[in-house]
């Protein structure tokens, strides 16, 4: 019975969307109040029906209802209840219905949080929103119906992939889908903004709340995701350039370049055009990205399952909607009025700065992703393209937009004076110089480059706290009154400032490992030891250990440094008899921002066990700084001029912004 | 400076960046792409020693030799030729005889592929999808391969 429930839920939110995608629209072409004032109620219930067909499915998880083929073919009843939630959508079907939920969840909020919105922007944009659901509805309903029963119940399900059998899978896919799905609604926003024909910079403030949540959001996915992979996969790699996680990366990359360009349009009315294309290829790589893990065209642990007439459809939804947006674009861009002038060295100069290099190092990552794909289907060779070729592409750009990026926010808007912004610099450069001097002494081996990527690192943390220096004049005023500007800057200076911090954590953490870790493979007896980087580490032996639905091998392992016990690992090989397949659960210990991981192989005949030692310095700084940037972003989300500063239209404005402007 | 001079300033440091980033991709493109290749392809194109590529197949059964220093040897098939390949190190969680693989390294002089890495990436079918489509082409794909965990027949509603 649940099970149909969901299933009719499913359907009613799709006839809910059709309305929401049409009525609104009319209203709002018409200047039809009552059409318009639909769209609200529908998104709305819209979201509830959504919600209630994820209930369902998961309700029938949580039950271990074997008679819906898809519970039977990813779950188990031994398994832990979290697992058992989690496993909804660690599937293709159940993914996908996440997908659409999270649709509907950020449709729902402009319903909620949009009463400042005019009301044809929001009109239009619940309309636009809704033709994405009904999209994706009926590609559930006709490819991926997670509700499908078989007529005999199985008594037993098939178990859920071992590797996705982890607390990361609660927050991983939830996490990322809540950023890239979350800019449905900016995407939204900018068709609204172009079927109006009408743009300004408040269009810009509006939007920017969804913005930043979907880029904290993203942010964190991201960098869930790569600890995830970092843990659970047993070679101790954070980022390994796979396609899928370029999918994710191509829409962070596009929507960090949207918010800079999108604060530019707030302030300072220009950039608008080119601020509604980025929401549109945003968005577009989201959607890019979701063909690449869901169609089957790359395999891969996301890949949960390939069937052909998935790839076409989502493909489908991918040509109309991308085509259709930049169509809608091309026709209408040249409409909308152009902004402001400013000087090429000014804070705008930094922001087009800023997005000329981020868009660039997206399009890096979009060949590097694509080509292949393109390659094979041409030509039929089959290709990688691997880690070397983005290290040689991505990383000088991001290099030098690290280099430029403590600058921007010390420039003036309009016109900036690039020689006191270099003089505000100046500390930050010497302590850089320092680290650089200070890498150079302290660590044996590495890249010559490296200490020069720690010195860029700590340019651009010490160049955001330069940036809360000279806002608070906490060096020229007495400490009181640089407490009190403290106080009294805005949420989303401190937000910059935090962003722009965490940046430079991250590098320090990828430069940190890249370059000074170090790895030991060995076969082990109980009693020998492993050297590495100061740390003995001690093989006492193997015993076993059962759980719920897997068996475990569990190395024992103690550790010294410098001759002091300062612990012991306990990695793990963990064999599920569900599926007759394994995997290595490693162990970590972390000292300061700095990690041993250690994985076992499988054990030998004559009792000897194969592991891998790593020394992963400062590794922890990676997630670390992406933990500041979503800090950040919810700093600037909470700025007050996001609620209140946004004027509410007066009645003489909103009937002129009611008329179709063409 | 005039709107148009700015305008030029702008679009002339737009193509600048691009100029850069297209500069960089073409020689990426040049040193660090790898081609991926079945046995029968190392056999027919004659890759010569060196060359990175990545050979893909099927671990050949019976084929897998563990000695000293961790050191593996096993023979790459895809039913028409083999190649036998050495690696050092430790192998993925899904390496087993009989299944797909794909290993990334060079042909050494005497024709045994040395590789460094031994990919553990797969699909739930334990068949990477460039093994698979290798196993097609040379003809030698065989449906149990795909088969799913078997689902009661003909159950579906």
């Amino acid at each position: 019975m649940i099970p149909e429930i969901g299933h009719y839920a499913l359907m009613l939110a799709l006839g809910l969307s059709l309305i929401q995608g049409t009525m609104p629209i009319i209203g709002a072409r018409t200047n039809d109040p009552v059409l318009m004032s639909m769209a609200v109620p529908t998104a709305l219930a819209h979201f509830v029906f959504v919600a209630i067909a994820f209930g369902a499915l998961a309700l029938s998880y949580l039950m271990s209802d074997f008679s819906v083929l898809n519970v039977f073919e990813n779950s188990n009843s031994a398994m832990p209840f979290l697992y058992r939630l989690t496993s909804v959508w660690g599937n293709h079907e159940g993914s996908m219905m996440l997908w659409v939920s999270i649709l509907a969840f950020f449709g729902a909020t402009v319903a909620v949080f949009g009463g400042n919105l005019p009301v044809t922007l929001r009109a239009y944009a619940l309309g636009v929103q809704a033709w994405i659901a009904a999209a994706f509805l009926l590609f559930i309903l006709i490819t991926s119906n997670p509700f499908l029963r078989i007529a005999d119940a199985p008594l037993q399900g098939q178990d859920l992939n071992p590797i996705l059998q982890d607390p990361g899978l609660a927050f991983h896919p939830p996490m990322l889908y809540l950023g890239y799905v979350g800019f449905s609604i900016v995407f939204s926003f900018a068709i609204a903004a172009l079927l109006e024909g009408r743009i300004d910079p408040a269009w810009a403030r509006w939007v920017r709340p969804w913005i930043l949540g979907a880029w904290m959001c993203l942010t964190l996915g991201i960098a869930g995701g790569s600890y995830w992979a970092y843990y659970e996969l047993g070679w101790g790699g954070f980022w390994f350039w796979d396609p899928v996680e370029n999918a994710s990366l191509m829409p962070w990359l596009a929507g960090t370049a949207l918010l800079h360009s999108a604060v530019v349009m707030e302030k300072r009315s220009a950039l608008k055009v080119w601020t509604i294309l980025l929401a549109i290829l945003t968005f577009s790589l989201s959607l890019i990205g979701t063909f690449l893990v869901r169609s089957g065209v790359l395999t891969s642990v996301h890949a949960f399952a390939t069937d052909p007439r998935r790839g076409i459809f989502i493909l489908a939804i991918l040509v109309i909607f991308i085509g259709g947006a930049l169509a809608l674009y091309a026709w209408r861009a040249p409409l909308l009025k152009q902004g402001g002038l400013f000087a090429p060295i000014s804070r705008e100069g930094a922001l087009v700065f800023n997005n000329l290099f981020l868009t660039s190092a997206c399009a890096t990552v979009i060949v590097g992703t694509l080509y292949p794909l393109a390659l094979e289907s041409l030509t039929g060779d089959k290709i990688s393209v691997g880690p070397p070729f983005f290290n040689a592409t991505f990383g000088p750009l991001f290099i030098l937009l690290m280099l430029v990026m403590p600058f921007g926010p010390l420039l003036g808007w309009k016109r900036g004076d690039i020689l006191a912004a270099a003089q505000r610099l100046l500390t930050a450069a010497l302590l850089s110089a320092v680290a650089i001097a200070a890498a150079f002494a302290l660590e044996r081996g590495g890249p010559v480059l490296a200490p020069f990527g720690v010195g860029i690192a700590v340019f651009v943390m010490m160049g955001a706290v330069t940036d809360i220096a000279e806002r608070t004049m906490i060096m020229r005023i007495p400490p009181g009154a640089a407490l009190r500007r403290a106080i009294g800057l805005p949420r989303s200076a401190w937000g910059t400032a935090f962003a722009h911090f965490g940046i430079g954590v991250t590098l320090l953490g990828i430069i940190g490992v890249t370059a000074w870790g170090s790895e030991r493979i060995a076969e082990v007896k109980p009693g020998d030891n492993i050297e590495l980087a100061h740390y003995r580490v001690t093989f006492d032996g193997v015993f076993s250990r059962p759980g719920p639905n897997y068996n475990d091998v569990v190395g024992r392992f103690t550790v010294h440094r410098s001759g002091e016990l300062i612990g012991t690992m306990e990695p793990t090989r963990r064999s599920f008899p569900a599926r007759n397949e394994s995997t290595t659960e490693a162990a970590l210990m972390s000292r300061g921002a700095s990690q041993l991981y250690l994985s076992l192989g499988d054990p030998n005949p004559d009792g000897s066990v194969p592991v891998r030692l790593y020394y992963k310095p400062h590794v922890l700084m990676i997630w670390l700084g992406a933990l500041f940037m979503f800090f950040g972003g919810g700093l600037s989300l909470s700025d007050r001029r996001l609620r209140v500063g946004a004027p509410r239209p007066a009645k003489g404005r909103f009937a002129a912004a009611a008329q179709p402007a063409e | 400076m005039t709107r148009k001079q700015r305008r030029l300033v702008l679009i002339g440091g737009g193509l600048g960046v691009l100029a850069v980033a297209v500069a960089l991709m073409l020689n990426a493109f040049r040193d660090s792409i790898v081609f991926f290749n079945s046995p029968s392809d190392v056999a027919e194109k004659h890759v010569s020693p060196g060359t990175r590529i990545r050979l893909g197949g099927l671990v050949k059964d019976g084929s897998v030799v563990r000695s000293d220093n961790m050191t593996i040897r096993f023979e790459v098939t895809d039913g028409k030729s083999e190649i036998p390949v050495s690696y050092q190190g430790v192998l993925p969680d899904l390496f087993r005889e009989g299944q797909g693989v794909v290993a990334e390294g060079a042909l050494d002089r005497g024709g045994v592929f040395d590789a460094d890495t031994i990919l553990a990436k797969h699909d739930e079918k334990y068949m990477p999808k460039e093994v698979a489509d290798a196993l097609k082409k040379s003809g030698h794909w065989q449906d149990d391969y795909a088969q799913r965990p078997a689902v009661p027949v003909g159950q579906n509603k």
